[in-house]
């Protein structure tokens, strides 16, 4: 397994917001992780990049991560996409862009992701001088999966892509996020409040529940049970 | 006429000493969201150690280079030892960390040093410039200086990833760690940068107003009043905001009835004053942002 998570707890303070967390994810794979607001699916995000507080095991290509920082955690390859999108408004959209290689060295192998960046998002490259502050909500969310990309991550977390966005706009994120994964095999673990649009890109999902997970299935099963739809994704 | 011109003259050069203080100041605001209240005593101490070089027989600018490095070095190492520590405690202790700095810079100044008045040489030399009484040339080097210290520092930020790196650290913290940024050492490396623009301003300063411990008082006030004025999020705002200061400065004694009351004497209370003002009626200054953040 590319990621393993054991007994993974987390804290805000003295609150403890995970409890016992245990998952997995492999290269290429996709996986969700669903629940009600509060259950803890963005704090499950954090912790892997070490932006809470955490006690447990996780683990990435064998080696343990937990207990790192979250710099040196990005550098081996894990992008994510935080809650809010993490634009740096103030710069330009190609500064951005260059700000998501700021762990790469490789002059030509960055302006070639960077031009991949952008045949993925001609919207981007029409924008790239312009301030990134001044972008669509769409945009910016284009803005931030472009930046993950320039890291050239093996995992992406992407904390609800889908958000404030309009359907046509998610509906084209997410085919591009799909082309992403087949084309360079990049894994996802993707938190969503749309539950159906989640169960419906990933191939497993885990539910949680007040910080514990209550279901781990594949997401054709999850979607197919109509009494844990009703009764956790609200559909 | 020609007093009001050589009034401003005047207050032009001694605002280049407010802009590199305010630049100064505004790079570790940016860092660390804190005022840093020792920053004059970081200048005075680093001009020190470049008296003594000069004292030891290095040349001018042999002491120059060496005293901007040194202090380079030591802005991050203060950064390291006393201010990581507690870059996540209450204002109240940064407060108190500056004071203690200010104190601990000054009184080792003190004793090394001892506090009589030092002369400390121009490179650029006394003399007229043009022949005329308006400018000499140590004050025509300390603007030229600064503005080629600005221009370096613009080129810096925008055109170096160490440069853009920086201000993704100091802009959005949480962000910078995501795409890898040591957003630590990118702090460490503000306060480096601000220690070495102190250091010279000291050595720009020190010639005007003699080499003494508490030689940066008053210069640190108007750099304070300086970047309030043009803004504490705006590097170029705070040393516009310098000149401003400077020129303002010299003017004020030439006004009819209040001049004159004002005076020389009450020199420094009109930086106090306009720190106030500036607060009262634009908190964020000429060209800050105002920070609005969603609850």
């Amino acid at each position: 397994m590319m990621l393993e998570v054991d007994g993974l707890d987390a804290y805000y303070g003295e609150y403890q917001a995970l409890y016992g967390i245990a998952f997995g994810l492999d290269d290429g794979q996709i996986r969700t992780l669903l629940g009600a607001n509060g259950a803890g699916k963005t704090t499950v995000l954090r912790a892997l990049t070490a932006m809470v507080r955490t006690a447990g095991d996780i683990r990435f290509d064998g080696k343990r991560i937990s207990g790192r920082a979250t710099e040196d955690i990005v550098r081996l390859g894990i992008a994510h996409v935080p809650e809010g999108r993490g634009t740096f408004l103030r710069v330009s959209v190609e500064e951005n862009l260059q700000l998501g290689a700021m762990t790469r060295r490789d002059r030509a192998g960055i302006a070639a992701d960077m031009d991949r960046v952008y045949t993925h998002f001609p919207r981007l490259k029409e924008r790239r001088t312009q301030q990134a502050g001044t972008l669509s909500g769409g945009e910016q969310q284009m803005l931030a999966v472009g930046r993950a990309l320039m890291l050239r991550p093996r995992l992406m977390l992407l904390d609800e892509p889908s958000f404030g966005l309009a359907p046509l706009v998610v509906e084209e994120l997410f085919a591009i996020l799909r082309r992403l994964n087949e084309e360079t095999g990049v894994a996802m673990l993707i938190v969503e409040q749309n539950a159906a649009l989640a169960l419906e890109f990933a191939e497993h999902a885990y539910l949680l529940e007040t910080g514990h997970i209550v279901m781990d299935a594949p997401a054709a099963v999850i979607g197919a049970d109509e009494s844990i739809r009703r009764a956790y994704l609200g559909y | 006429m020609e007093l009001v011109l050589q009034q401003v003259m005047a207050g032009l050069a001694n605002g280049a000493i407010y802009a590199c203080m305010a630049l100064a100041v505004v790079m570790i605001y940016q860092a660390i969201d804190h005022l840093n209240f020792a920053q004059g005593e970081m200048a005075m101490f680093s001009t020190f150690i470049a008296w003594q070089l000069i004292a030891w027989g290095q040349p001018y600018w042999v002491a120059f280079g060496v005293t901007i490095i040194a202090s380079f070095v030591a802005g991050i190492l203060i950064e390291r030892v006393l201010f990581r520590p507690i870059h996540n405690a209450p204002v109240l202790s940064s407060l108190v960390a500056f004071i203690a700095l200010f104190s601990i810079l000054n009184s080792s100044a003190g004793y090394i040093w001892d506090f009589t008045i030092k002369t400390f040489p121009s490179p650029f030399g006394q003399k007229p410039l043009f022949g005329n009484g308006l400018m000499d040339t140590h004050e025509a080097g300390m603007i030229g200086v600064t503005l080629g210290m600005l221009g370096l520092l613009y080129l810096f930020f925008r055109g170096t990833r160490l440069g853009l790196a920086m201000r993704a650290a100091a802009a959005n913290p949480e962000s910078a760690r995501l795409v890898g940024i040591r957003v630590g050492w990118m702090t460490a490396l503000g306060w480096g940068m601000a220690a070495a623009i102190g250091a010279v301003a000291g050595m720009l300063i020190a010639p005007v107003v003699f080499l003494e411990p508490n030689m940066m008082l008053g210069v640190l006030l108007y750099g304070f009043a300086g970047a309030v004025l043009g803004g504490l999020t705006s590097p170029g705002g705070a040393v516009l905001g310098g000149f401003a200061v400077g020129v303002i400065e010299n003017l004020v004694p030439l006004v009819p009835y209040i001049g004159p009351a004002f005076g020389r004497e009450l020199k420094l209370t009109f930086a106090l004053v306009l720190i106030v003002v500036v607060l009262m009626f634009r908190p964020s200054g000429l060209f800050g942002r105002s920070v609005v953040s969603r609850v």
